[in-house]
């Protein structure tokens, strides 16, 4: 069988059924076996495109992406996407395509060393040496991806490989040997019991969630837990639903542009439980002033994790699924009262209640952006995916777009790619044909990979791209606004394209809103349709994502409203 | 606080430079670094000396175990194991200064590896103490040239490192 096939055929093996890629010369024989392969393969207009899709495939299904490019440039346009999954350790496999065996090394054409260039920003990398080891790589890069703390892995496959005949058994594909990856499941029964015990005897108990429960399937545990403990819960950007953000015990998203009670309540938190969080500075703020009275359980996944960016009392190496379903067991041994904590289930109440997310309306008459927001989470029914791209509106988004369910939120949470939200839109339909998909998008980032409309209408994917278009680059010209004395260098960009010919021109559909009173129609009859379609929705040009605590700030610094 | 690690690796290509980018990227510098196969052709060692706090320590172990091809690492405790350094040394020797040279290499248990009419060449292994005390005393005669090699270090007793 010719190595390209084999190829194809372990991948198979994988459980792999779409391939997000982009042809080149390195890559013709690969392309040529995909082209009577059962893989189903969705061409990208921009290799940048199909590793987000790929990434935004995995994040919606929980399977591992694949993407795929060809040497040099090709694969060099799917570092930002790697990089991407990096960051929010998302399974990934991003197969590219390498000049002969013979040309590395001499600065041939179209060469790139892919794997030095990747060596960074991905959990693994394999330069293929011979056709021989394809099976056994292929094997091992889906393994690496997808246990443990996920990630990518890059496969960088010359073409003369490619080209070879070999033999191939899968029945004789030699057993995994990855002496140095163990990566540790079950968490520490000690730890696990000390960790009850401190949440048992906690005054001021706050669970702090993040894309780790997603990983690990383990929001149906924590949810137990948090109801059981009678324990409020925050998550981070990427956590979102983790936990039910409809649920009594939420209180939504904590950090820079979190809601005021979820801050307020880390800041005077006795007992933090942090699970599959990593401390981020979006997070914390100034870490000296972090959650000054809390003692810290962190249960991840990843032991470089622990005691990183915060000195960790409790930690719990594994799965959150497993350590979390264990915790709940030696909690309920604690036999703990339900109203152990009244004052502080009431003062977190209270927060709620004096400082709650605002949704502003414009007295002249423009669509105020998070209203927009609450809109489109209306007329969804809070059930459709969410993917967003990266700015004022992804905040408002985390916001305002409740989300109930794992996978339900995508978003660029750790590199904050521009452009990422449309072409992960993409792959979440690919992988949730029967969903509604909406890309909750600022008109800065879409036009980072718009192109990927021809991909929507080609394939058939009803995406729906709502684009809330203040015709700024939104949040760098709020810092400027509030941190640069409003001087907006180089971030208006009303010069833009007219979205509504722009989605015709492509095939899609194109709506504008841009009244308050036209925006749910709008909405309604975009959502309605079988077909792609881009929302232009003009808002208020020069509103600010509040609250906010402004970078390297504490609680004090949060600023609540419009100065 | 100067540590030791001792890094068992997967003899693979590549190896080096994730273990060497991994201390760049992370902001961690790299004190002196010695790298050869093991016993088995299929592992290899990489003895690291670094100078940072505990913590940091710490956290670049947790960091070098995430690469797949990192099979074990030990951080030295100084009293518990031995440690060696090469030195190569060339340095300036006419007929007046040769002896002088010499009873110093002897003192040191260094060896004169290739003499010529106007230079020697000096071999001593030794810890990274002895190796500088023996350079201060070269010095002065004039040293043309000077290659040290990484530390490699070894815990005592019976258990492997």
């Amino acid at each position: 069988m010719r190595a390209a096939n084999v190829i194809l055929e372990a991948l198979k093996r994988e459980g792999v059924d779409t391939i997000f890629g982009f042809p080149g010369g390195v890559l013709l024989p690969l392309y040529d076996a995909l082209y009577d392969s059962s893989i189903k393969h969705i061409l990208t207009r921009h290799e940048q495109g199909a590793g987000h899709a790929a990434d935004g495939y995995a994040r919606a299904s929980g399977k591992v992406g694949v993407c795929m490019a060809t040497s040099g440039p090709g694969a060099t346009n799917l570092v930002t996407p790697i990089a991407n999954a990096y960051m929010d350790s998302i399974p990934m496999v991003a197969i590219t395509g390498q000049v002969s065996r013979h040309l590395i090394g001499l600065d041939s054409f179209q060469e790139a060393d892919v794997t030095g260039i990747t060596l960074p920003i991905v959990k693994h990398s394999y330069l293929v040496q011979d056709s021989e080891s394809l099976p056994r790589i292929i094997r091992e890069a889906f393994y690496i991806a997808s246990t443990g703390r996920p990630g990518p892995v890059v496969i960088d496959i010359p073409v003369d490989v490619c080209k070879e005949e070999m033999d191939y058994d899968p029945s004789a594909i030699p057993a995994m040997h990855l002496p140095g990856y163990r990566p540790n499941v079950k968490g520490h029964p000690k730890q696990t019991k000390e960790a009850a015990r401190l949440i048992g005897s906690a005054q001021r108990p706050v669970i702090y969630a993040g894309g780790g429960i997603i990983m690990s399937g383990a929001a149906d545990e924590l949810r137990e837990l948090a109801i059981y403990g009678h324990i409020p819960v925050t998550t981070t950007l990427t956590g979102k639903g983790g936990f039910p953000e409809d649920h009594a015990l939420s209180m939504g998203m904590l950090g820079m542009h979190g809601t005021q009670y979820a801050n307020y309540a880390i800041s005077q938190a006795d007992v933090i439980l942090a699970v599959g969080v990593r401390f981020d500075d979006r997070v914390t703020g100034n870490l000296k002033t972090f959650a000054p009275e809390a003692r810290f359980i962190h249960i991840d996944q990843d032991p470089a994790e622990i005691s990183k960016n915060v000195s960790v009392d409790v930690p719990i190496v594994g799965d959150a699924k497993k350590v979390l379903a264990t915790l709940l067991t030696e909690l309920k041994q604690l036999d703990l009262s339900p109203d152990r904590h009244v004052p502080w289930m009431e003062q977190v109440e209270a927060w709620k209640q004096n400082h709650p997310l605002v949704i502003r309306q414009s007295d002249d008459g423009e669509i105020m952006p998070e209203a927009a927001i609450a809109k489109i989470y209306e007329v969804t029914g809070g059930d459709a995916i969410a993917c967003t791209e990266v700015g004022q509106h992804q905040m408002w988004a985390a916001q305002h777009y409740l989300c109930r369910r794992p996978r339900q939120f995508i978003t660029s949470g750790g590199l904050g790619t521009m452009g990422f939200g449309f072409p992960a839109a993409i792959g979440a339909q690919v992988a949730r044909p029967d969903s509604l998909v909406i890309d909750i998008a600022g008109d800065g980032s879409f036009q980072m990979t718009l192109q990927e409309l021809a991909t929507a209408v080609q394939f058939d994917l009803p995406v729906k791209v709502c684009i809330i278009n203040n015709q700024f680059l939104g949040m760098v010209r709020q810092w400027q606004e509030l941190f640069w004395n409003k001087r907006y260098s180089h971030t208006c960009i009303e010069c833009q394209p007219d979205f509504v010919k722009l989605a015709e021109a492509y095939g899609a559909e194109g709506y504008r809103a841009t009244k308050p009173d036209e925006l749910e129609e709008v909405l309604r009859t975009a959502f309605a349709s079988d077909r792609p379609a881009v929302i232009d929705i003009r808002v208020k040009r020069e509103a600010n994502v509040f609250p906010m605590i402004p970078a390297g700030g504490s609680v004090h610094d949060m600023m609540e409203r419009e100065p | 606080m100067k540590h030791t690690l001792s890094v068992l690796v997967e003899n693979k290509p590549g190896v080096l430079t994730r273990v060497a980018g991994l201390f760049a990227r992370r902001g961690f510098n790299i004190d002196s670094l010695a790298v050869a196969e093991t016993e088995s052709h299929s592992v290899s060692r990489m003895t690291i000396t670094v100078d940072e706090q505990d913590t940091t320590v710490e956290q670049v172990t947790k960091q070098l175990h995430k690469l797949i091809n990192v099979l074990k690492i030990t951080d030295l405790d100084p009293s518990g194991s031995v440690e060696r350094e090469l030195l190569l040394i060339k340095v300036k020797a006419d007929a007046s200064s040769r002896s002088g040279i010499m009873q110093i290499v002897e003192i040191f248990r260094a060896k004169i590896i290739d003499v010529g009419p106007e230079v020697l060449i000096i071999e001593m292994t030794g810890t990274r103490e002895k190796v500088s005390a023996l350079m201060e005393l070269l010095a002065p005669f004039g040293v043309v040239e000077l290659m040290r090699t990484g530390r490699i270090a070894m815990s005592r007793g019976k258990k492997a490192t």
